[in-house]
């Protein structure tokens, strides 16, 4: 990320401040932002260099998302950090993602089944977000919208795709399955802040979200011949900055050049 | 507005419109369609507002580079370049222009929006070297995120294909 990048996008001017848009942004930038530090790992390990490019593609836009939602927080929490500052001046704690995007990625049927579950929620959020009362938010998504459908057909395509490969890429797509699913069940976590954004318009109620995604997936994993997991646990924590033990090591990773040269830009 | 400000945005417009894409430079920002205005401000700073393509397209920086590079060359080096993501960039507003330049350049220009996807995509969309209609996906991402490699299945050559969004 460099600091001088499209930064004059629309939203709360500097000033206009709004603690929940602040941090309604916040988590679904974090989101973005880590699932696209998971996807790079893939970078030279995919199955293929179509598939390499495929992933990495996806998490430039999604550094693209975390970008401008990123920004919009900044603006609207009254601090007006840059995306950089968000990215690298935090600790573990302060991280707002869903446990789901920070799991280490497994193999590539698991991350893919990652993709399945993360791409129908983005999908049907952005298109909703698009009529957001936060003009903000609105913006994001009306692009945003359109780059997580294509994130979707990708990921709905190798789901059918290794669901009726063979006999090893079906058990392997039904165990990526059965390991994500009851991290899927934070993106529809509802709060008080979702609750108030969902009252005044400005987003949505997740529960609606929720019913959507499981008529999707669903419509997805019967094509490929697979079941939808029926976990007896649901995963928490993410939204209040309690992560996994694996979330260190990756913010480590991702921190280092910054630490090494703070304020560094290249 | 003064007759000589009017003059000189036209001047500056015409410059902006032609600086060339970075990734596709074959075709101009005008012909990609993502300049939304060349105006003088409230403030009367002349300002460029730009609608990004996809939201972390590494060519943004380098547009905007240009973009404050070619004012300043116009004598507005207090000029400024604004990213404007409503209404959202589609790739209908590529110029006829612009289609007939990445067609000359082997990258086989989109279809409509708003089809399902995989219409978008794959049917309909000819093989650049024998014509034949029996292509298929190879890739979701070719060179640049806003290409995607499809392959012939007559001549069995791939090719790349600007999607449809």
């Amino acid at each position: 990320m460099t600091s001088e990048l499209p930064t004059a996008t629309p939203g709360a001017p500097a000033g206009t401040r709004n603690h929940d848009i602040a941090e309604y942004a916040l988590r679904l930038g974090d989101d973005a932002l880590i699932l696209c530090q998971r996807l790079c790992a893939w970078v030279t390990n995919a199955p293929t260099i179509e598939e390499d490019l495929a992933l990495s593609n996806i998490a430039l836009d999604l550094l693209g998302h975390a970008r401008v939602l990123l920004g919009l927080s900044g603006r609207s929490d009254g601090t007006n950090r840059s995306d950089d500052e968000f990215a690298y001046r935090r600790t573990e704690r302060e991280f707002r993602n869903t446990l789901l995007v920070e799991l280490p990625s497994g193999d590539f049927a698991a991350t893919i089944a990652r993709q399945l579950a993360y791409t129908h929620y983005t999908s049907l959020l952005y298109a909703e977000l698009a009529a957001s009362a936060d003009e903000g938010l609105a913006s994001f998504a009306s692009r945003a919208a359109k780059e997580a459908e294509y994130h979707c057909m990708h990921a709905s395509q190798w789901t059918v795709r290794l669901g009726l490969g063979t006999e090893e890429s079906h058990r392997r797509m039904q165990a990526g399955l059965e390991h994500v699913w009851p991290y899927a069940a934070e993106l529809f976590e509802a709060d008080d802040l979702t609750t108030r954004l969902d009252t005044d318009g400005t987003a949505v109620a997740p529960a609606r979200l929720r019913a959507d995604w499981e008529r999707e997936v669903t419509r997805v994993l019967t094509e490929a011949g697979l079941t939808v997991p029926a976990p007896s646990w649901e995963a928490t924590g993410g939204r209040s900055g309690i992560h996994t033990e694996a979330f260190a090591p990756l913010l480590a990773e991702f921190q280092s050049v910054f630490r090494q040269y703070p304020g560094g830009n290249w | 507005m003064s007759a000589a400000v009017r003059l000189d945005l036209d001047r500056i417009r015409a410059r902006v419109e032609a600086v060339p894409d970075p990734e596709l430079p074959m075709i101009t920002l005008a012909d990609l369609g993502v300049i939304r205005s060349v105006r003088e401000g409230s403030d009367r700073v002349v300002e460029v507002v730009v609608t990004p393509t996809y939201l972390g397209c590494p060519a943004l920086p380098v547009i905007e580079a240009d973009l404050r590079t070619v004012l300043a060359e116009c004598g507005q080096p207090e000029g400024r370049v604004t990213w404007a993501l409503t209404p959202a960039w589609t790739t209908e507003w590529i110029s006829e222009e612009g289609r007939r330049k990445l067609a000359e350049h082997g990258i086989v220009p989109p279809g409509a929006a708003g089809a399902p996807l995989p219409v978008r995509l794959g049917l309909g969309r000819p093989c650049p070297n024998c014509g034949s209609l029996a292509t298929r996906p190879l890739g979701p991402f070719g060179s640049t995120g806003c290409q995607t490699i499809l392959v012939c299945t007559a001549c069995r050559e791939s090719f790349p294909h600007m999607k449809a969004v």
